[in-house]
């Protein structure tokens, strides 16, 4: 104890005398801080706590009424639902992929590289991840890069969305059917070649594979025959000019990947789609009717309403683990780097594969830290309330409602109810409890050393 | 200490080196070569798509804050590079002439500096005396710091803002400074008190037989050894207070609002207001961007050491 060398020198009155100043001494350097966390802490914990137990205005004592609000009522359980969601998924995704960044990151040359391009996001603010996502998240394939990506990888595994705007002519023998679908307006028979004109596709929107149309005139190819019906179905119309309706000109393509469905007294009884010619073949089909169904001529795929209610919690946890998956992967690989390397190589000469490895190895050496990396995000996620507040549009934010945005409402919106919003206060703090018991313990363990 | 640091000697060479079974060295050597090098492969093209992922958004809003308003509004970002003519500074000098973001970006900087200051000394004040003061009770206290890691700034709103209104410091800069510190402290002296206890006793022994007073052996001996925890955390509260919405929203002068606030307000009206948003957007990252690649270490080990937080 630096303070007992002195009583040597002098007498007790002056040992007295020290401890007073030494105790003044500490007072002033504690003061300052110790004054701020009372008046700006922990004088607001008493306060939300006793001003949850009361109403709206804050004059009659409710009890725990505001807390079983959180439950009955319909806007605050969606925040409760919602916040539950994000504790179970975001956390996890965030850790997942940090461990396996931190991981996969010491294989390659440019690991530190990639470290650095995944924790940045840290740097910033919740604000700007926001925007950025806000951006990421637009709605219109052309200016939103989720749903131009997503779009892509839609047209190219989907089937060609068909022929959006296709329709006939009033002199073609079809007729709109209702629903976006057009039939023919008279039976079709085995032998009598049907012709199946549409107009109103872009030269530029024909599927690459289609080829000029064969004419229905000519006998069809081999396979027709009993109560098959064949025909055609073509693009009506010559580019520059010269087409006659109703007849296949030399130039006009076949509506290559057109279906056609065969309908005898409501029933489809055989469906077909055109070949790259146009040509098709129903059998069984004698004194049907043809119908073109509407899925030919729907509108081009928009891809995905991200910011809609049901996407928006998903979409806006996406930005969140954006964020905060190189926090995990930075925390992950400190402790990586704390592995013995001897371990790891016994284990590989041993014969295990390297997931072995990760799996039965690495992976039970880091449980101390992954755990203390999902705690942290737990207790972050919590509070989350700018990514929501930013990404979420107006209208979906009843939707994306979570504890923290739903108690800045309760407190700081229009139709303010403090208790409400206090009982969510005290709710945040009783979650974390445990958190600031294991930090107590810990703490009480290395200061009693 | 961080993993951001390159760490090549110690990396496993697990992808390149053979993992035949030691019993047909030879037979399974190529084969398991080759799968190694497949592996080595599926794992550069996973971690480059990951890449992208990350870096695509932020580089989405870049080019947008380069783009005018009728590209903006008429197609996407990537097309920038089928014409890079179109990138244009126009965003950024109507946005600075204006003033309004200029404003606000000096509100931050005087919310944040002052903050930062404040938590690293009275942070430091207080992890001294925690560390090598006598008193009594001293355990107990220092426990109950601990014990406010983790409340949440929410439970503060409203008391605070009661409190700030009878005093006057409702929407002040000092009412934000203030706010800020408070929550900033029980970190800063769990940090700063860590760090304190372990420098020799011999030093402070060694100072005070020279004569030296509490006072003069926090600035002369206790300070400047603490320079790396107080770097750390200096460079962690600083950003935790540029970057902050929340509290600004609610205590912050609404006519010389903070950044983050000013560009919050412009959110509501998201869509034909890109032109704005995107440069506010990306100015307000700057400052924390440059921060970051400049005390990249410093910033990675006051995270971690936040772990707690």
């Amino acid at each position: 104890m630096p303070r007992t060398r002195r009583t040597d020198t002098g007498n007790t009155r002056s040992t007295t005398r020290d401890r007073k100043r030494s105790r003044a001494v500490a007072a002033g350097f504690l003061l300052p801080a110790l004054l701020l966390l009372g008046a700006l802490v922990v004088y607001p914990i008493g306060y939300s706590v006793q001003r949850s137990l009361f109403d709206r205005s804050g004059s009659s004592f409710v009890g725990l009424d505001n807390y079983l609000a959180l439950v009955t009522d319909d806007s605050l359980r969606t925040a409760v639902r919602n916040n539950l969601i994000w504790l179970v998924l975001a956390p996890a995704v965030a850790t997942v992929l940090g461990l396996l960044f931190a991981v996969l990151t010491e294989r390659v040359r440019w690991g530190t590289a990639f470290k650095l391009v995944v924790f940045m996001p840290m740097a910033i603010s919740m604000l700007a991840a926001g925007i950025i996502f806000r951006l990421v998240y637009e709605q219109d394939p052309d200016r939103g890069v989720a749903n131009a990506v997503w779009v892509g990888v839609h047209d190219t595994f989907a089937e060609a969305s068909g022929f959006p705007r296709a329709r006939p002519l009033p002199a073609h023998p079809l007729r709109a059917a209702g629903g976006g679908a057009y039939v023919t307006k008279e039976a079709v028979r085995a032998g009598e070649p049907v012709r199946l004109p549409l107009v109103g596709v872009a030269p530029g929107r024909m599927p690459e594979e289609a080829r000029p149309a064969r004419d229905p005139a000519t006998p069809p190819t081999a396979g027709a025959t009993g109560a098959t019906v064949t025909g055609t179905a073509w693009l009506d119309f010559t580019k520059g000019g010269g087409g006659r309706p109703n007849v296949v000109d030399p130039a006009e393509l076949g509506l290559a990947g057109l279906r056609i469905e065969a309908v005898r007294d409501g029933k489809v009884v055989a469906t077909a789609t055109a070949a790259a010619d146009g040509t098709f073949a129903l059998p069984g089909a004698d004194g049907a009717v043809l119908r073109l169904p509407a899925s030919n001529f729907r509108e081009q795929y928009d891809g995905v309403e991200w910011l809609g209610p049901s996407l928006v919690t998903p979409a806006v946890i996406g930005a969140y683990v954006w964020m905060w998956a190189g926090f995990a992967m930075v925390l992950i690989g400190a402790g990586l780097a704390a592995v013995p390397r001897e371990l790891l190589e016994a284990a590989r000469v041993d014969g295990a594969n390297e997931w072995q490895v990760f799996r039965r190895i690495t992976v039970p050496l880091l449980a101390p830290v992954l755990v203390v990396v999902l705690v942290t995000l737990m207790i972050n996620v919590l509070k989350v309330f700018d990514l929501v507040f930013v990404i979420a549009p107006g209208s979906a934010q009843d939707d994306a409602n979570v504890l923290a945005l739903q108690l800045y409402r309760s407190s700081f919106g229009t139709d303010a109810d403090l208790g409400v919003g206090s009982a969510i206060a005290v709710v945040l703090l009783l979650l974390v409890l445990p958190v600031m018991a294991v930090n107590i313990r810990r703490i009480r363990r290395e200061t009693r050393r | 200490m961080t993993s951001l640091t390159p760490r090549a000697s110690t990396a496993p060479k697990a992808s390149t080196a053979p993992k035949a079974s030691p019993a047909s060295p030879t037979s399974g050597s190529r084969a398991s070569r080759i799968a190694a090098r497949a592996a080595g492969g599926a794992v550069r093209v996973l971690l480059v798509l990951a890449g992208l992922f990350w870096l695509l958004p932020t580089a989405g809003l870049l080019f947008s804050s380069f783009r005018s308003p009728s590209d903006i509004a008429g197609s996407g970002w990537w097309e920038v590079f089928a014409a890079p003519a179109q990138l244009t500074t126009e965003n950024y000098t109507r946005l600075l002439a204006n003033g309004t973001i200029t404003g606000s970006l000096l509100s931050t900087v005087l919310i944040t500096v002052p903050a930062t200051l404040l938590v690293l000394l009275l942070g430091s004040f207080a992890g001294y005396a925690f560390a090598w003061l006598e008193f009594p009770g001293r355990d107990w206290w220092f426990l109950g710091v601990v014990a406010l890691l983790v409340v949440p700034v929410q439970v503060a709103l409203v008391p605070v803002s009661k409190l700030f209104g009878a005093v006057g410091l409702f929407e002040t800069t000092l009412g934000v400074v203030l706010f800020h510190t408070a929550f900033g402290l029980p970190f800063a002296i769990f940090l700063l008190r860590n760090f304190f206890a372990e420098i020799p006793r011999e030093l402070l022994e060694a100072a005070r037989l020279d004569g030296a007073g509490e006072v003069r052996l926090f600035t002369r001996v206790v300070l400047p050894l603490g320079g790396p925890a107080i770097a750390s955390l200096g460079i962690f509260q600083f950003l935790w207070v540029w970057n902050d919405m929340l509290i600004a929203l609610i205590f912050a002068d609404s006519q010389s609002p903070p950044i983050t606030v000013a560009l919050q307000q412009q959110v509501r009206q998201f869509g034909n207001n890109v032109d704005v948003l995107a440069p506010g957007a990306f100015l307000s990252m700057v400052v924390p961007l440059a921060v970051f690649f400049a005390f990249q270490r410093q910033f990675a080990s006051g995270v971690m050491a936040g772990a707690v937080k």
